[in-house]
């Protein structure tokens, strides 16, 4: 049986994450996506749901849970700032939510290393663009090195095209890198997390890049370090295609440069997948992909 | 001192307004910063010691130095793998120059995306009084919150436009209309990549102050990687800059910034009040930012390229050192940097290319097909 679903927010991350559940209910997925919430009628998303068969309303979510039947889930593609004012309501209604704002109302979800745990929370987080793409790698850094203490400090570096940035991550950018940082230590295993990011304007539009530096045990096992890497890098990709190592995983030897520790550099790339987005902002497909993932675990996992 | 017929040359069209009313140093034509203990960091390899930047501190505020620059070379929150761990922690430096100067302000970078409002907060908790926020000069809508930040804790502002060289004039004065609506109090040029030829630094100077000279102050930050630091400071000036920055004995990022002590040099020579005792900061760049240095700054085949290839300064050590450690050009490296576009700040990608020079230079070799296919 299929859950449904409503997308709020008619932007790129929700019309692109339209495309993404529509496909995937094709294909035998869980979800069927019903609805798509805006608040602007001339919103280009909510022709595009309206278009694909979507019941669109620009009423806001005042409008959707005044409705007779409500959906099973909401993926929210808003704001921060409305998801917070919104979450109670969702929540009073039964209706689970998927959180792709920083709002962090629920528990910060990244599919291959924590998927399965929050499948019976009523919110969960998808962190950032940033955390989707390196935290996956800092955990597969902290499962091989855990019998020599794990990561004491991780690192990421996520570069990102301009023109893929919006004015939610420029007006906010230190919620990016704290948000992200955390989950780096929560959900990735480092001791102590930091996050970088950079916004790129070069044309043609760069792809996203992330960079993931991890300090672990000089005794650490390195070979079982790159083979938890490449493992990691299949498991993404089977909801991220154009995810991607650049580069063997590389590993220097403690040097007073890296405080004595071992260090281990991972390079990735992530392509899109063009569905609505344009391939090169990968920043933001993996974070559709990821709660379209996400949300077909918390589906099927519904009684 | 002037020994010129300057009455044709030594107009300044701007001299500087102040934004305080108690400076110690009467009027100033130009107001200059000293980077040696930030930009400098990044030839140091952020390996600054509490001694060298007290006597550092001292040695400039005793020539009369007004503002004296101090974080990690990526600004607040740099220490990293990324861009180098910092011997003495950023913070504490800050801390030892506020306690250390008598008369200089200290100012502090950041950079949005790598520190955050609370490194901010801790910098003002340290004695730091003019916080200088840098941006790649097409995104300063990502500075907005931290000026917001700063004006509120009652610090002076700085904004910083890096990479100016790529971006015409209008497009730049632009970005100093978000950040000055955003609280900035300055906005500079910044040509980090030591690119800039000077006509386009006049221009681009021109362009700022026309657009927002009513409201705030221009200023210029020079690189010597073609060898121009102190010819596009002296353009810089004569367009309307009004606050310099510049590097005792070069010491910074790349070849260097532009000589703050021969910049003093020309200026007493134009009758430019800089508030600066010449003799003493040369005498500072022999007897205390000389010993201090790893090395003089050097104009050669890297520094060379980056100017060449606009590339951003502070790589230049990295390149280095992906070169040495994957047996690959470290002038190939800058090129490929340039030819990608690379910004400040993504100096994790100068090894991702010295892996794809290794791999081209593997196959370049006989037998390439075997060691690959192994």
């Amino acid at each position: 049986m299929k859950r449904t679903a409503a997308i709020v927010g008619p932007g790129n991350i929700g019309t692109d994450l339209m495309y993404k559940l529509l496909r995937s209910a094709r294909n035998g997925g869980s979800i069927e996506p019903r609805w798509m919430i805006g608040v602007d009628p001339t919103s280009e998303g909510l022709r595009l749901a309206a278009d694909h068969g979507l019941e669109s309303s620009h009423e806001g979510v005042d409008w959707l849970l005044k409705q007779d039947e409500l959906p099973d889930l909401i993926f929210e593609a808003t704001s921060a700032y409305v998801h917070r004012e919104y979450a109670p309501r969702y929540e009073e209604a039964g209706i689970r939510a998927v959180d792709l704002t920083p709002a962090a109302v629920g528990p910060a979800v990244i599919p291959p290393v924590n998927g399965e745990e929050h499948v019976g929370a009523m919110n969960v987080n998808m962190i950032t663009c940033g955390g989707q793409a390196t935290i996956p790698m800092v955990a597969a850094v902290s499962r091989a090195a855990e019998p020599f203490g794990g990561v004491s400090y991780a690192e990421i570096v996520a570069s990102v095209s301009s023109v893929s940035a919006g004015p939610g991550t420029r007006a906010n950018i230190d919620e990016f890198t704290r948000t992200t940082a955390a989950g780096v230590e929560s959900i990735g295993g480092a001791e102590r997390g930091k996050a970088i990011i950079i916004l790129n304007p070069a044309e043609p539009p760069m792809i996203m890049r992330d960079t993931i530096f991890c300090a672990v045990s000089p005794d650490a096992d390195r070979d079982a370090i790159v083979r938890s890497v490449l493992a990691m890098e299949k498991a993404v990709q089977e909801y991220v295609p154009g995810y991607r190592l650049l580069q063997e995983p590389q590993i220097d030897d403690p040097s007073p440069a890296t405080l004595g520790r071992t260090k281990v550099s991972i390079f990735v790339e992530v392509e899109g997948a063009g569905d609505y987005l344009p391939s090169y902002s990968g920043n933001l497909d993996i974070m559709t992909a990821a709660a379209a993932r996400v949300g077909e675990s918390i589906a099927r996992g519904m009684a | 001192m002037t020994d010129l017929d300057t009455a044709r040359i030594n107009e300044l069209s701007r001299t500087w307004s102040g934004t305080h009313g108690d400076e110690p140093w009467g009027r100033l034509d130009l107001r200059l910063t000293d980077t040696c203990l930030r930009d400098g960091s990044h030839h140091k390899r952020h390996q600054f010691t509490a001694r060298e930047c007290h006597d550092i501190v001292e040695a400039l505020d005793a020539s009369g130095v007004p503002v004296i620059e101090v974080t990690h070379g990526d600004g607040l929150g740099g220490s990293s793998f990324n861009y180098g761990f910092s011997r003495t922690w950023e913070q504490e430096l800050i801390r030892i120059a506020a306690e250390t100067a008598q008369r200089a302000r200290i100012a502090f970078l950041m950079l949005p995306g790598v520190g955050t409002k609370d490194d901010i907060r801790a910098a003002q908790d340290n004695g730091g009084q003019i916080c200088r926020i840098a941006t790649h000069c097409t995104e300063a809508d990502t500075s907005i919150q931290h000026f917001g930040l700063a004006r509120e804790l009652g610090l002076e502002t700085v904004g910083f436009l890096m990479m100016s060289h790529t971006q015409p004039p209008e497009v730049l004065a632009k970005q100093a209309r978000i950040m000055v609506d955003a609280g900035c109090q300055c906005v500079y040029v910044v040509d980090s990549a030591g690119a800039l030829i000077m006509e386009q630094t006049a221009d681009r100077v021109a362009a700022l102050v026309a657009e927002i000279g009513d409201v705030a102050d221009v200023g210029f930050h020079g690189h010597e990687n073609l060898g121009l630091g102190v010819a596009n400071t002296i353009i810089a000036a004569r367009a309307g800059a009004t606050q310099i920055d510049g590097s005792v004995r070069r010491f910074g990022a790349g070849a260097g910034n532009t000589p703050l002590e021969a910049f003093i040099g020309v200026c007493d020579k134009l009758g430019w009040t800089t508030g600066i005792d010449f003799l003493r900061i040369v005498d500072a760049s022999e007897d205390v930012i000389k010993p201090a240095m790893p090395e003089e700054c050097q104009l050669d085949r890297m520094t060379l390229m980056m100017g060449y290839a606009g590339v951003y300064s502070s790589f230049l050590k990295h390149a280095g050192n992906a070169a040495d450690r994957y047996g690959v050009s470290g002038a190939k490296i800058l090129l490929e940097a340039g030819r990608r576009k690379l910004i400040g700040g993504q100096e994790d990608q100068l090894i991702d290319i010295a892996l794809m020079l290794k791999r081209e230079q593997a196959a370049d070799e006989p037998g390439a097909g075997a060691s690959l296919a192994g």
